[in-house]
C-alpha cells in the first residue's frame, strides 16, 4: 500500500535526534505494549507480514502521529479483535468470557521461541529468475494491500546484487494466501538513477525485492 | 542508559510515568489484565521478554562478533560468507536475526543500514533499535541524502568513498562490520570490542578510536 510508513526519499521529517543516550523505552506501556505484542503473536494466529500490514494500515495523518509503539500496540489490539482472540465486549468491559485451554508459553519456553526464531527462508525448490549482474527493472507496483516495493525504487532499472535464496513472498503471505516462495535478492541502484542530480556519483542503494517485483530491464 | 528497575511501574521513576497515566497507558493496561485473565499471555514471560531485550541481548553481542573478525581474518571469512553461521558461534541467534548478512566498511566503501518501511533491525547482535533508527527523520533520509544522515551523527565520508545503504526491506538483517580504528594494534579482543558501538555497526558512525573519549 502506498502509506505514510514508506518514507524513503521523503523531505521535511526534520533533523534526527543522535543522542546516543536515548532509553529504549520512553515510559513503562511502552514496555508493556512490546512485550504484549511478541507475546501475542506467540498464540501463532498471524505471521509477520500480517502484523505490519496491520501496522502501516492506518490513514497517513494518524500513522505520522503515533508514537513507534502506539502503531504496535494498535495493530496487536486489532488483530487480536479480528482473530477472535478477544471479543470487543471482554475489550470493553475487562471481563473475560471465555478462558483459553492451552497455557501461553512460559518464561522458559519464551527463551526458547527467541533463541530459535522463526526463518522466513524456504527450501531452494524453485529457480531463480535473475542472477547477479542482471539489470532489472522494478514493476510499478501498486496495491492498496501489502507490498514491500518501496515507492522510491518502483519504475527504476537496477542490477542483481546477490541472490539471497527462496523466501516468503510477504505480498500473499500478509493476507492468508500461502508463502509463495521465490527469490529475494538485493538489487543496487545508483543514487542517480533514484534521485537524478541530488545524489552523489558513487553512492548506491541496495533494497531486497523478491522475483514477483522485477522484470528484465530492456 | 535505561536503568529502570521495571518492577517500579508506578511512578517512582520521577520522570515521563510519573505523571498520571494517560489514556494510551490506561489502554495497554487494560489489554494485558484481559489478556492475562483469558490465559492468552503469562504474565511472567512479560516481564521475562523485557528484561531480555532490555538488559540482555543488546550491541555488546554484535561488538563481540566484531572485535572476532578484526582478530581473525578466518573468522572474518566465515562472517561475510554466511553471516548467519558464524555470529551462531557466539550462540547469538533467533528472533530477527535468523538470516544475517554482514557488510565491511573499507577504505573505498561506507555502508548504512535502514528500514524505510518499517524498523526491521537484526535483535540477537544489536538488541531492539534506538527510538531515531524507527524514526520519520532516519528513514526518510538514510536513502536520499546518506551523506547528510552521517553529517548529523557527526560522521564525514570522502568524495571519493563510496556510501552503500542497505535498505532492509526482506528478512535480511544487516549488520555493518566497521573498520578497524589505527591504533590498536596491540589490543586484545576484549579491549577492541569496547571500541565497537551500536551505531557503527548500523553504520551511521565508525568505530570509536583509542585516543578519543566519547559515548557509547
Amino acid at each position: 500500500m502506498n502509506g505514510a510508513h514508506d518514507m524513503g526519499g521523503m523531505h521535511g521529517m526534520g533533523p534526527i535526534d543522535t543522542d546516543p543516550n536515548d532509553p529504549l523505552f520512553h515510559a513503562e506501556w511502552e514496555r508493556r505494549a512490546f512485550a504484549v505484542t511478541l507475546a501475542l503473536g506467540f498464540q501463532g494466529r498471524w505471521n509477520i507480514d500480517t502484523s505490519r500490514h496491520a501496522r502501516e494500515n492506518r490513514p497517513p495523518p494518524e500513522y505520522l502521529g503515533s508514537s513507534y509503539y502506539e502503531l504496535w500496540f494498535k495493530a496487536a489490539e486489532k488483530l487480536a479483535l479480528d482473530t477472535g482472540l478477544i471479543t470487543a465486549e471482554e475489550l470493553a468491559t475487562g471481563v473475560p468470557q471465555a478462558v483459553s485451554d492451552t497455557p501461553p508459553p512460559d518464561p522458559e519456553r519464551v527463551a526458547a521461541i527467541l533463541r530459535k526464531g522463526s526463518s522466513a527462508r524456504l527450501p531452494d525448490t524453485v529457480p531463480p529468475r535473475f542472477k547477479a549482474g542482471d539489470r532489472v527493472l522494478v514493476r510499478d507496483v501498486t496495491t492498496p494491500r501489502h507490498t514491500r516495493v518501496p515507492r522510491y525504487c518502483r519504475g527504476r532499472t537496477g542490477v542483481i546484487d546477490r541472490d539471497h535464496g527462496v523466501y516468503i513472498f510477504p505480498d500473499t503471505h500478509a493476507h492468508g494466501e500461502g508463502t509463495k516462495p521465490q527469490h529475494c535478492y538485493s538489487v543496487r541502484f545508483t543514487g542517480r538513477a533514484l534521485w537524478g542530480d541530488a545524489a552523489r556519483e558513487k553512492d548506491t542503494i541496495l533494497v531486497d525485492l523478491w522475483d514477483d517485483y522485477l522484470e528484465p530491464a530492456p | 542508559m535505561a536503568g529502570h528497575d521495571h518492577e517500579h511501574d508506578h511512578g517512582e521513576g520521577g520522570h515521563a510515568h510519573a505523571a498520571p497515566a494517560s489514556p494510551l497507558a490506561r489502554r495497554v493496561k487494560a489489554l494485558e489484565a484481559l489478556l492475562v485473565a483469558k490465559k492468552l499471555v503469562d504474565p511472567a514471560s512479560l516481564d521475562a521478554l523485557i528484561d531480555t531485550y532490555e538488559h540482555k541481548v543488546g550491541p555488546r553481542n554484535g561488538a563481540q562478533v566484531v572485535a572476532r573478525a578484526w582478530v581473525d581474518p578466518a573468522y572474518k571469512a566465515r562472517l561475510l560468507d554466511d553471516a548467519t553461521a558464524a555470529i551462531a558461534e557466539f550462540g547469538f541467534t533467533g528472533r530477527q536475526g535468523e538470516d544475517m548478512v554482514v557488510v565491511e566498511n573499507t577504505p573505498r566503501i561506507h555502508n548504512l543500514v535502514v528500514c524505510t518501511l518499517c524498523s526491521c533491525y537484526p535483535w540477537p547482535v544489536l538488541g531492539l533499535p534506538p527510538a531515531w533508527y524507527k524514526s520519520a527523520p532516519y528513514r526518510s533520509r538514510a536513502v536520499l541524502d546518506p551523506r547528510g544522515v552521517l553529517a548529523e551523527f557527526g560522521t564525514e565520508v570522502a568524495d571519493d568513498v563510496e556510501v552503500r545503504v542497505w535498505d532492509s526491506t526482506a528478512e535480511l538483517r544487516y549488520l555493518v562490520l566497521p573498520e578497524r580504528p589505527t591504533g590498536t594494534e596491540d589490543m586484545g579482543e576484549e579491549e577492541l570490542a569496547g571500541l565497537v558501538t551500536r551505531d557503527s555497526m548500523i553504520g551511521v558512525t565508525r568505530a570509536r578510536s583509542p585516543a578519543r573519549e566519547e559515548p557509547a
